[in-house]
């Protein structure tokens, strides 16, 4: 019995550990040979409060998560340290928003590349894992608002 | 840098107000309604002198007969310049024939890193009729001064991975070269192409 109920509470444990950061519709835009940066889009949802704390690629020497606000005209980009996704919620990175910034890039972003990206995440206990994520490259020339 | 943002961003507030005048004696003409803010009657006026990709140095007089747009960005920018250059694609798609009497002008404020060759082949992948101008960091500073456009580089973790905040109006020249509009970053390609189209047939 002793052993059921052990077993029981590292199934429950073990879907906890899993049932968090999930990442839709992910892309990279798409550079031409010497840009050194660009940037990931993507719709993330959890099951649970968490925070994004931290991010690294293979194909990039930095990694961050920036958030561009527009203010009086002047665009203004920045790092920030987390990005919370709370359940129930969506929070999408796109052009006008937050995205994955990747710098000191170590190759082209070719379209139809496969870009390995993996995300830190941080619950509420402050346990991190990571969360991969396999983003395509898509044309420089896209846009989530084709204004 | 604190005073001197500042001091840009009053002067941009200024053309914001030119641009906001409604009629007054100065106006040459019946007043046209633009999506834009309308900053025409000489009361302000800027050129550029800057190389293209191909070495040859421009000035606003090169294109005296179209209408010419400029707009200031950097190629490493993920966000707000392919999306204003995708904007001026589809603008050129609109314009269709018309296209031709526009001259689409981006002036990179991160020469470090936008050299002729990555400039080049970015502006490309939206539209091979549109320009990329490249000076040194000094002509940069110059020229982003005439324009009132601020920028100012934001450290990264190393040397290469820093990014730049900029000004992003884009600023239309008739085609006698006058300063007729002062174009924000988040009006539709729709709006911009009207506004373009009335230039460019008047």
């Amino acid at each position: 019995m002793k052993r059921i109920l052990l077993l029981a509470w590292t199934l429950t444990a073990c879907a906890f550990a899993h049932a968090q950061l999930s990442a839709a519709a992910p892309w990279v835009r798409a550079t031409v040979p010497g840009q050194s940066a660009t940037g990931a889009f993507m719709q993330l949802r959890s099951t649970e409060s968490v925070k994004v704390v931290g991010a690294r690629s293979p194909v990039a020497g930095v990694v961050q998560i920036h958030e561009m606000k527009m203010q009086g005209g002047v665009m203004d980009m920045h790092a920030i340290k987390e990005l919370p996704v709370a359940p129930g919620t969506l929070v999408t990175l796109e052009p006008g928003g937050y995205h994955v910034m990747l710098m000191d890039l170590k190759k082209q972003m070719r379209e139809g590349d496969q870009i390995p990206i993996t995300l830190v995440v941080e619950t509420a206990d402050r346990k991190r894992r990571d969360v991969l994520i396999v983003a395509p490259v898509r044309s420089l020339a896209e846009g989530a608002h084709a204004r | 840098m604190q005073g001197e943002r500042r001091r840009l961003l009053l002067g941009l507030l200024a053309l914001g107000a030119v641009a906001g005048c409604e009629g007054g004696p100065a106006a040459p003409e019946a007043k046209h309604k633009f999506n834009s803010g309308d900053i025409s009657g000489g009361a302000w006026q800027a050129d550029f002198r800057l190389p293209d990709v191909g070495g040859h140095v421009r000035t606003l007089a090169d294109f005296f007969g179209k209408v010419v747009v400029v707009f200031f960005g950097f190629t490493q920018c993920p966000d707000v310049c392919p999306t204003t250059l995708l904007r001026y694609k589809n603008v050129m798609r609109m314009l269709d024939g018309d296209g031709d009497r526009l001259q689409v002008i981006f002036i990179t404020i991160d020469p470090e890193r936008d050299t002729p060759s990555v400039l080049k082949e970015y502006i490309a992948n939206f539209d091979s009729r549109f320009m990329g101008l490249r000076g040194t960091l000094e002509e940069t500073a110059t020229t982003a001064a005439a324009f009132h456009v601020f920028y100012e580089k934001v450290a990264g973790p190393t040397p290469t991975s820093y990014t730049t905040n900029h000004s992003t109006f884009g600023y239309a020249f008739d085609k006698g070269g006058h300063a007729r509009l002062l174009i924000p970053h988040n009006l539709e390609a729709g709006q911009v192409a009207d506004d373009l189209r009335y230039l460019i047939e008047s």
